[in-house]
């Protein structure tokens, strides 16, 4: 009897230790799919909804995806929770917006969409509140809508590798193209607002785009190009992924969340097969010209260009007059896809509000770079912006003041609406 | 109001570099760690460049400093003088907030020799009887170079230690070699070394923690390459350059659940239970006046050295130190380091004194005490002799003697004084005397209603007879070195203690001194409380004498094998190590 017992504990344990280890699984999966980023607002209960995605149509609120059974998504089957997340289609026929990147999430296989269910009704504390319902104006508001773009857009089926790849470089191309859905902010859209290409196939997929006047770099990282991911290596590729900051750059923007709330989760197997898989692609180089004789105008700082002069006072004690700044310290701004973007405005944002390393557990270093916005009147920014596009091999086109003026309204609202009190205590 | 907080494992009380580094090392082990910090936050963004590039408010007007009325001491030279409140700051100035001093340090982090730290031995063996004041209370310090230096040298790792290898003939045996090559030479570091060369000593770049390249720590912590802006001392490094609790530690530590930290909570007292074997936890006053129980299994003093010894005797953790019978160990050995020298004008030579850091120097060894012949020169000691140039900070700036204060004679005077001074000096150790000691104070209280501490300081003649040796020594080089003009700051057997005058570092040690005989010493060579085991006080208290190079580095060694031996010992068999 005894003997019995102790057998049926053991069994016992071996499933919960089953279970708990599938619940693990979809809790990292839920974490490259970046699931929080739009099912939690700051502060807010962890996969609540709430957030507001501001998109050309409206305002889209994401959704309760707590296992709540009246208010999230307690009640749904396996099946159901498959549909909602490859189709975009909910138990009761409701169609989503594509701002859930399902389009990329249909790669995601059977097995990994089992362990995200069971994160997702065990792994997860139940929240009782309701976020508040998308209302887009029309013709968007009609859901049914959705059918057609699905039709004209929505993409393939569960991801299947490629044999030509490695087995590294397909694990890469699973998690770049489906839950990384990285092709959501870093392909270029089309017409109808979709991805104009979801794989390797595409010439366009993950080519760079812009978010927010922000330019978002071409992640095709097979190219010859001297700049970006196609000098780095697949280490620096990991580095940036796991760390936020590597040889060269250092994260800004909306990519520094990503890394926060799901990059730096992936282990560094994972990492490495994303950098294998980006490798894989050629894509075009940047725009540069040879390196110019700006150090050494800097370093005998006679004869000065405003923006020269600028550039000496605020910018080079991290930066250095040869613009390489520090490995995993200060990002380099020779060659710095942020600083040499068709669209400014990024440099910009950072010149005015400053930026943050995220602290990951690779890298816990929170080093803020300070925002000049106190310091630098919008002539200033657009003579040190306009420098540096132009500086060592940067070849880009100069900036206005009228330009500075815009990044700098937009970056007043957000601080405002961030931190009001703070905001208003500075004006 | 009385409030009690739920229980932790340990309290750490300060978060500078030592509260930090046990934090984290008792955190990694598991243990639930809450730091009571008595200052205010200091995160890297408030000084994101250019905010601590302010001087007045920095350097002479201590933004990051405690006040005299928070650090709460009195001072006096002798025990017939009657101590008064320090209430201005002058020599030393301790930190405020977290970071501590590790904020505002100066950051050379030179390690100090196998003989400093057997300095006992060294007289024993090299003097003959009574050829020493008799006043001189040296001690050994209870641990060997072997045990000690595997920590120096990750403290080493964390803080990115940038040096000069194989330079320093007199240096202990090292784990490791430097983690990164030393800053670069300023016009003076260059002149200094040849002449010192010429003179058959033996130069090498300040040990520098304020970093020469981009680092990554053992903890994964980035520290930024040095660009000499010289706001070191006194100042939060801009450039996250100079190593810190906050570029080091502090981001790694704040990312552990098991962790957390309170700042404005001004620890009172170390609580113990009726028996007095054992400490229950802390009672701390908070911002809003409450005061707190903080409840803990284990209690860390890492706050400055001078203010655990009034947490002990606050606290009655040991007994008070009585110079005239010499019994009881708390405030005992308190010691200090001297500063002397010589500052040069040189009318034809350009300084750049801005692009100078605080750490950025050369130094000689060749005085350090066994690498000199002073068996009958009727001193024990040494010195680092060590050159400098002023940093570009106007305000501190070396003027010429005579001087007008205002007015055209005063701008004329700056122009011609600035960027043309650089200075030798010697940094000399401090023998621990009957007579320097540390107690609570009769008369003062805090704003809290403790007593403060009472520091009964002065020179002890062997140091300044040491200093006069040291003046002719050096003076040798700076006339070598063919001045226009040079200004003399050098001490003599007739320089007495003058606290409120001009700074010259916050190397205050001792008081709780270690040692392997608990009638000499307040803590046993694990840093544990002879009185009260689950107490431990890893700091510059545990000091015996101070000795001729900067304490960081033995203090950073020190935290990190009192955390090893809580690890690997305490924890299993809680009770006394030794």
């Amino acid at each position: 009897m005894k003997r019995i017992i102790i057998a049926l504990g053991l069994m016992t344990t071996a499933a919960q230790a089953q279970d708990a280890d599938l619940i693990a699984r979809g809790e990292y999966l839920a974490r490259a799919g970046d699931c929080v980023a739009c099912h939690t607002v700051e502060g807010g209960a962890k996969f609540a909804g709430g957030y507001s995605i501001i998109s050309n149509m409206g305002t889209i609120w994401s959704t309760n995806i707590t296992p709540d059974k009246e208010h999230g998504i307690g009640n749904y089957s396996l099946e159901d929770f498959t549909k909602a997340v490859r189709q975009g289609v909910t138990p009761d026929g409701t169609h989503l917006y594509p701002a859930m990147p399902y389009p990329s999430y249909a790669k995601v296989t059977d097995e990994d969409m089992a362990a995200m269910y069971a994160y997702f009704m065990q792994g997860v504390e139940p929240v009782a509140t309701d976020a508040p319902e998308t209302a887009l104006g029309f013709p968007f508001n009609m859901r049914f809508g959705m059918m057609f773009w699905n039709l004209a857009f929505r993409p393939s089926d569960v991801f299947t590798p490629n044999p030509d790849l490695t087995e590294e470089q397909n694990r890469g191309a699973y998690l770049v193209e489906g839950l990384g859905h990285c092709g959501a902010c870093h392909t270029p859209r089309g017409i109808g607002m979709q991805e104009k290409g979801l794989d390797a196939g595409s010439d366009t997929f993950l080519a760079g785009s812009e978010l927010n006047g922000w330019p978002v770099p071409g992640l095709r990282a097979g190219g010859e190009g001297l700049h970006g991911v196609q000098a780095w290596t697949e280490q620096d590729i990991a580095d940036y992924l796991g760390m936020g900051r590597n040889r060269f750059a250092a994260t800004g923007g909306e990519m520094k969340a990503v890394i926060q709330h799901s990059m730096n989760y992936m282990t560094d197997d994972d990492l490495h097969a994303i950098a294998a898989y980006l490798k894989t692609m050629p894509g075009e180089a940047a725009p540069s010209k040879p390196l110019d004789d700006t150090a050494r105008v800097l370093t005998e700082a006679t004869d000065l260009t405003e923006g020269q002069r600028l550039y000496l006072d605020n910018c080079n004690a991290c930066h250095f007059v040869d613009g390489t700044g520090g490995p995993k310290v200060f990002p380099q701004l020779d060659g710095a896809s942020v600083v040499t973007g068709d669209s400014p405005d990024g440099l910009i944002h950072t010149i005015l509000a400053g930026a943050a390393t995220p602290s990951t557990e690779r890298a816990p270093s929170i080093m803020p770079m300070p925002g000049f916005a106190d310091r630098l009147s919008d002539d200033q920014v657009a003579e040190i912006a306009t420098f540096v596009r132009g500086a060592w091999t940067n070849d880009a086109a100069p900036v206005s003041a009228a330009d500075v003026a815009t990044v700098r309204k937009a970056a007043q609202a957000e601080a405002h609406a961030k931190a009001p009190e703070a905001a208003a205590a500075q004006h | 109001m009385n409030i009690t907080n739920e229980p932790v494992d340990a309290v750490v009380v300060g978060l500078g570099w030592t509260g930090a580094i046990m934090a984290i090392e008792l955190a990694k082990a598991g243990l639930r760690v809450r730091a009571l910090e008595r200052g205010p936050d200091r995160p890297n963004a408030e000084f994101a460049y250019p905010k601590p590039a302010d001087e007045l408010a920095y350097a002479h007007r201590h933004k990051i400093m405690q006040s005299p009325r928070q650090a709460g001491f009195t001072v006096r030279r002798t025990r017939d003088e009657t101590a008064q409140p320090m209430r201005v700051l002058g020599k030393f100035r301790l930190g405020d907030g977290v970071g501590g001093s590790g904020l505002h340090w100066t950051a050379v982090q030179i390690r100090p020799t196998p003989t400093d730290l057997k300095l006992k031995t060294f007289v024993d063996e090299h003097y003959a009887p009574g050829a020493l004041d008799e006043e001189l209370q040296i001690q050994n310090y209870p641990v060997s170079w072997d045990e000690i230096e595997p920590h120096m040298d990750f403290f080493d790792r964390v803080t990115g230690t940038s040096g000069e290898d194989g330079k320093d003939p007199f240096e202990g045996p090292r784990t490791s070699p430097y983690p990164l090559p030393a800053l670069k030479d300023t016009l003076n570091c260059a002149m200094f070394r040849g002449q010192a060369e010429k003179m058959g000593y033996h130069p090498f770049s300040n040990p520098s923690a304020a970093v020469s390249q981009a680092y990554t720590n053992p903890y994964g912590q980035q520290i930024a390459p040095c660009n000499y802006c010289g706001y070191c001392s006194f100042y939060a490094c801009l450039n996250y350059s100079k190593a810190s609790p906050q570029t080091t530690i502090l981001d790694t530590l704040n990312r552990m659940p098991n962790y957390d930290y309170l700042t404005g909570a001004n620890v009172t007292k170390v609580e113990l239970h009726p028996d007095g074997k054992t400490a229950r936890g802390v009672t701390y006053v908070d911002n809003d006046g409450n005061e707190v129980f903080q409840p803990a299994d284990i209690v860390i003093l890492a706050s400055f050295s001078l203010n655990n010894v009034r947490l002990m005797l606050n606290s009655k953790i040991g007994q008070q130190y009585d110079p005239l019978t010499g019994e009881g160990t708390v405030g005992r050995n308190y010691a200090y380091q001297l500063g002397s020298g010589y500052t040069m004008f040189f009318k034809d030579k350009e300084f750049n004194p801005f692009v100078a850091a605080g750490p950025t120097g050369v130094m000689f060894n060749d005085f350090g005490p066994g690498n000199f012949d002073s068996s009958q020169l009727g001193f024990v000691g040494g010195a680092k002799v060590h050159s400098s140039q002023a940093t570009g900070n106007p305000i501190s700036m070396a003027m010429m003697p005579g001087s007008p204060k205002w007015g055209p004679g005063f701008n004329k005077a700056l122009k011609d004084s600035y960027g043309h001074s650089m200075a030798v000096k010697m940094t000399i150790s401090n023998v621990s005397t009957r007579g320097n000691y540390l107690d609570l104070d009769p008369t003062y209280k805090d704003p809290y209603g403790m007593p403060m501490l009472r520091m009964t300081y002065d020179y002890p003649q062997n140091d300044l007879r040491l200093a006069e040796f040291l003046n002719g020594k050096v003076k040798e080089i700076v006339d070598a070195l063919g001045p226009d003009m040079v200004v003399d700051g050098t001490l003599t057997t007739k320089s007495r203690m003058n606290y409120t005058a001009g700074y010259s570092s916050t190397h205050n040690v001792g008081g709780a001194v270690m040692g392997d005989d608990p009638r000499t010493s307040a803590v046993n060579r694990y840093l544990q409380s002879w009185d009260v085991h689950n107490v431990f006080v890893p700091s510059g208290s545990a000091f015996p004498q101070n000795f001729q190079a900067n304490p960081t580095a033995l203090i950073g060694a020190l935290s990190y094998w009192c955390a090893q031996a809580i690890k690997d010992r305490y924890l299993q068999n809680p009770g006394p190590l030794v």
